[in-house]
C-alpha cells in the first residue's frame, strides 16, 4: 500500500543495481535533495545552522569516514579525534599561509594531509588486529593531540594556543569567520557532505570496496582469493582519513571558528563518532547520518524541551537529557544491535508488504 | 517520524526563547562535568545578584532584568549552541566563564553586536579596546594575575627573586597557557628560573608533575588550574609536604571547595584574589532579606558567600553598573548592546561607589576608556586558615607590573587584528 512497486520494471542491469531500486525510494532521495538544497538555505537561521544542521553535516561526513574503516574494512579505529585535529590544524595553517587560494582547495588539501596522516598511523593494521589494533589508533588520536598542544607552529605561535579561523570567501561570500551567513555555512557542509556521501556509496559498491568487505570478513580468505591486504587496509585508512579530516576543517573552519585541539579533538571526539556509527549501524551510508542525526540532534531536543517547555532547572535537565540519551543508546542496541540503519531497513520491508504480510 | 521530530523541535525552540522583553543577561552556566562544582557557584551568585536588584529596586533604572539561564558543560560546541539559542532575545552581555568559549565568541560579538564580558579570564589582550572593541575583561586579567603573584614573591624576598626557582603548573588549555609568556618576561627580569608543568585536563592524574616538583624542590609554586585540578594539585603538595604558603594559586584556583578536600594540609595556600571574600559586606543583609529569605536564591542558596559565589557576584555588579552608564548616557532605561558598550567604556567605579552598593573595597577601582577595557588590573593575595575555614585578605590591592603586562597586550593584540583584518580605532 505505501510502496506501490506495480509497473515498476527494470530492464537493464544499470537499473537493477542502481542505489534505490525502489521507485517510492527514489523519489523520497530526489525530494530530500530538493529540499536540502532548494528551500533550507532560503529559511535557515543563525540557531538553525549553528547548533543544528551545520554540525549534523559535519559529523556525518566524520561518521562516514570512520564507517568506511570500521563497519566496511572492519578495522577498529579510536583516533577518530586526532584525525579531525589534523584536518582542522592543516586548513588553518593553509588558510594562514595562502590566504589567496579559495578555503575549498584548502579544505580538500586538508583531507589529503589526514590521509597521508591517517596511512602511516595505519601501518600497524597490517600486523595487529581488533582490540590491538584500537590500541594503537588509540596512541594515535593522543599523539596528534600532543603534538598540536606542543609545537607552537602548529598554532602560529599565538599566546594561548588556540587557532581562529580568520574570514575566506566562495565566490564572493563568506564561508568562514565570523561574518558568515547561516546558509553560506550550510550550503558548504551541505554540498560537501553529499558528494562524500555518493563518493563513498560508489567507492563501496565497487571493486575497492568489494576489497575491504572481503579483508572484514576474513582477511586470510581474501589474501588467498587474491586481495592485496596492504593496499585494501591501507587505502581504507587513506579514504576514511580523508573525509574525517575534511570534516575536522570543517568542524574548525566553517563551525566552531575556533578551537583548541584538547577540547574540541579530544578521546571524547573518537568515541562519539564511533557510538554514531554504531548506533546507525555499522557498514551503511544511510547508518552513517542516522546515528549523527541521533547523536547531535537528541542532546539538542532534549535540552530545548526539558530547560525550554518544562522550565526544569539547566543541571538537571543536562543530568536528564545524559541519562536519556544513555537509556536510548542501551535500547536502541537491545532492539536492534545492527542499529538504527537496520531497523529502517525492517521498517522499510514491512511496509512494502503491508498491509499483506506473508 | 521524521516530520514529527521536526515538528517537536520547532516546537522546543519556540518555546526556548524567552519574551522580548526587559533587560536581558544570558547566564551561559555550567553545573555539569568536571568544573560543575565550581560553575555552579559562579551561576548562583551572577543570578542572585540581579535577583536582588529587581526585588530590591524593581530592576536597573525601572527595566527589570531577565537571566535566561543556559548550560554549557565548560564545552565550546554546547557554548555556540547557547550563543546562539539567546542571541536573538535581545541579549545585551555575555559572561561565559570560559576561556575556550570565550576565544569563539570574540569574533562573533563583532558581527552581531553584543558585548562580551570576561573579568578575570578569556583573552589577554582583550585590554586594547582599540582592537577589541566589544570586549571587556577588567578589573584583572591573566598577565595581571601573573605579575600580582611575582610582586608578592618580591615583597616576601625583599624585592629580589634571583637565582630562585619557581615552577608553573598550569591547565594544559588555552586557560593555563596564557600567563607562559608574561612570567618568562618576568623571569628574564628578575632573575628567576620558570618551570612549566602542563596538566592535561580535567586534571586529576598528576602524580608525575608533583614528582618532579618533589625531585627539583623550586621554591614556589604557581598554579593556574580550574575545577578538579585544584583539589588534585592541593592535595599532591600536601602529600609531598610542600610548603604551602610558597604555593600561590590563580583566582580560580582559590575558592573553598579547591582547599577543603585536602583538610589542614592546606593550611597556608594562597591564591590571587580581585574580589573581597566572606559575608562581612552589607549587601549580604539585603540579599538575605529580599534573596534569600523568601526562597528566591538560584538553586536554594547554597553556595552563598563562597568565594566563587562572590566573584559571580561581582560580575553581575560590574555589569549592573555598567547598564546603569549606559543608561544614563543614552537617556533611555531600556538600553541596545550599542549603548551597553558605551556604558562599558565609560565605567567608573570608585570605592565611593562599591560603598553605596554594599560591598566597601570589594573590588579594585574600575575606571574604563575607549583604548583600556581591563581596567587597573590591581588584585590582592587570600590566604587560606584551614582551622577557621575561610580565606584571610593577607595584602591591599596591589598594580601588576604594567612595564612588562603593556608591551605583551600591544603585541597579542597586534596579532589578533593583523590575523582577523582588523584596523585599530582611534581613540
Amino acid at each position: 500500500m505505501i510502496y506501490r512497486e506495480a509497473g515498476d520494471f527494470k530492464t537493464s542491469y544499470r537499473d537493477d543495481s542502481q542505489t534505490f531500486p525502489i521507485r517510492l525510494d527514489r523519489w523520497g532521495y530526489y525530494a530530500v535533495l530538493a529540499i536540502a538544497f532548494g528551500i533550507i538555505p532560503f529559511v535557515i537561521n543563525d540557531y538553525w545552522a549553528n547548533a543544528v544542521l551545520v554540525p549534523f553535516l559535519i559529523y556525518a561526513i566524520a561518521a562516514l569516514g570512520l564507517n568506511i574503516l570500521t563497519g566496511y574494512a572492519g578495522q577498529v579505529s579510536l583516533g577518530t579525534g586526532g584525525f579531525m585535529a589534523v584536518g582542522a590544524y592543516s586548513v588553518y595553517k593553509l588558510m594562514t599561509s595562502f590566504p589567496e587560494i579559495s578555503i575549498l582547495v584548502h579544505i580538500l588539501l586538508a583531507g589529503g594531509i589526514t590521509a597521508v596522516a591517517g596511512v602511516l598511523f595505519g601501518l600497524p593494521s597490517l600486523r595487529i588486529k581488533g582490540f590491538y589494533l584500537a590500541v594503537a589508533t588509540l596512541a594515535a588520536q593522543f599523539f596528534l593531540v600532543w603534538l598540536f598542544n606542543k609545537v607552537p607552529w602548529f598554532y602560529n605561535y599565538s599566546a594561548s594556543g588556540q587557532i581562529t579561523a580568520p574570514t575566506r570567501t566562495v565566490l564572493g561570500h563568506a564561508v568562514t569567520g565570523p561574518a558568515t551567513s547561516a546558509p553560506a555555512k550550510y550550503l558548504v557542509c551541505l554540498v560537501l557532505a553529499f558528494l562524500l556521501a555518493w563518493l563513498a556509496r560508489n567507492l563501496t559498491r565497487g571493486t575497492l570496496g568489494r576489497k575491504w568487505m572481503a579483508i572484514r570478513d576474513m582477511d586470510i580468505a581474501a589474501e588467498i582469493i587474491g586481495v592485496d591486504p596492504l593496499r585494501a587496509k591501507l587505502s581504507a585508512f587513506a579514504v576514511s582519513s580523508f573525509f574525517i579530516g575534511i570534516a575536522g576543517a570543517l568542524l574548525f573552519a566553517v563551525y566552531l571558528g575556533a578551537a583548541e585541539v584538547g577540547e574540541a579533538f579530544g578521546i571524547n571526539k573518537s568515541f562519539l563518532v564511533l557510538f554514531m556509527i554504531i548506533i546507525g549501524g555499522l557498514g551503511s551510508i544511510f547508518g552513517s547520518f542516522a546515528g549523527a542525526a541521533f547523536m547531535v540532534l537528541l542532546p539538542v531536543l532534549l535540552k530545548n524541551v526539558l530547560v525550554g517547555s518544562f522550565g526544569w532547572p539547566t543541571d538537571l535537565a543536562a543530568h536528564i537529557e545524559l541519562m536519556i540519551v544513555g537509556a536510548l543508546i542501551v535500547t536502541f542496541l537491545i532492539v536492534e544491535p545492527h542499529g538504527l540503519a537496520r531497523l529502517w531497513a525492517l521498517t522499510k520491508e514491512k511496509l512494502r508488504l503491508w498491509p499483506f504480510p506473508h | 517520524m521524521k516530520t514529527k521530530l521536526t515538528a517537536l523541535v520547532v516546537a522546543g525552540i519556540m518555546a526556548a526563547a524567552p519574551a522580548m522583553a526587559d533587560l536581558v543577561v544570558p547566564n551561559l552556566s555550567y553545573r555539569t562535568g568536571p568544573y560543575g562544582a565550581n560553575g555552579t557557584q559562579y551561576a548562583d551568585g551572577f543570578n542572585d545578584y540581579f535577583t536582588l536588584l529587581n526585588e530590591r529596586d524593581g530592576g536597573i533604572g525601572g527595566e527589570r532584568i531577565q537571566v535566561p539561564e543556559c548550560e554549557t558543560a565548560y564545552n565550546t560546541e554546547k557554548g555556540v549552541e547557547c550563543y546562539e539559542a539567546t542571541k536573538d532575545t535581545g541579549a545585551l552581555v555575555y559572561n561565559p566563564l570560559s576561556t575556550g568559549i570565550t576565544y569563539q565568541l570574540i569574533p562573533k560579538v563583532a558581527v552581531d553586536k553584543k558585548v562580551l564580558y570576561t573579568p578575570g579570564y578569556g583573552r589577554t589582550s582583550a585590554k586594547n579596546g582599540r582592537v577589541f572593541e566589544w570586549v571587556f575583561n577588567a578589573p584583572a586579567n591573566y598577565w595581571d594575575g601573573a605579575s600580582v603573584a611575582v610582586k608578592h614573591l618580591l615583597d616576601e624576598n625583599n624585592g629580589s627573586l634571583e637565582g630562585k626557582k619557581i615552577a608553573l603548573v598550569y591547565h594544559n588549555s588555552a586557560y593555563g597557557k596564557e600567563p607562559i609568556r608574561t612570567l618568562q618576561d618576568l623571569a628574564e627580569k628578575h632573575g628567576f628560573t620558570l618551570t612549566e608543568l602542563p596538566v592535561e585536563a580535567p586534571g586529576q592524574e598528576q602524580k608525575s608533575q608533583w614528582l618532579q616538583i618533589r625531585r627539583d624542590r623550586p621554591d614556589y609554586v604557581i598554579m593556574y588550574g580550574w575545577g578538579v585540578m585544584n583539589q588534585v594539585a592541593i592535595q599532591e603538595a600536601a602529600n609531598i609536604r610542600f610548603p604551602m604558603e610558597n604555593f600561590i594559586g590563580i583566582w580560580w584556583a582559590g575558592s573553598e571547595i579547591d582547599v577543603r578536600p585536602a583538610g589542614a594540609g592546606a593550611d597556608g595556600y594562597k591564591s590571587v584574589t580581585f574580589n573581597g571574600v566572606g559575608m562581612d559586606y552589607p549587601l549580604y543583609d539585603d540579599l538575605k532579606t529580599h534573596v534569600i529569605d523568601p526562597g528566591k536564591a538560584s538553586q536554594g542558596g547554597q553556595h552563598v558567600g563562597s568565594a566563587v559565589y562572590s566573584r559571580g557576584m561581582y560580575a553581575a555588579v560590574v555589569i549592573a553598573e555598567a547598564i546603569r552608564k549606559g543608561q544614563e548616557l543614552a537617556g533611555t532605561s531600556a538600553i541596545t548592546p550599542e549603548q551597553l558598550r558605551e556604558g562599558f567604556e565609560n565605567l567608573d567605579i570608585t570605592p565611593a561607589r562599591l560603598e553605596e552598593i554594599g560591598l566597601p573595597d570589594f573590588g579594585p577601582e574600575i575606571k574604563l576608556s575607549c583604548d583600556n577595557h581591563g581596567g587597573s588590573g590591581m588584585a590582592r593575595i587570600q590566604q587560606w586558615d584551614a582551622s577557621a575555614g575561610k580565606w584571610n585578605l593577607i595584602t591591599e590591592f596591589t598594580e601588576p607590573d604594567q612595564e612588562v603586562v603593556q608591551p605583551l597586550i600591544e603585541e597579542d593584540s597586534q596579532a589578533y587584528a593583523t590575523e582577523a583584518g582588523i584596523t585599530p580605532r582611534d581613540c
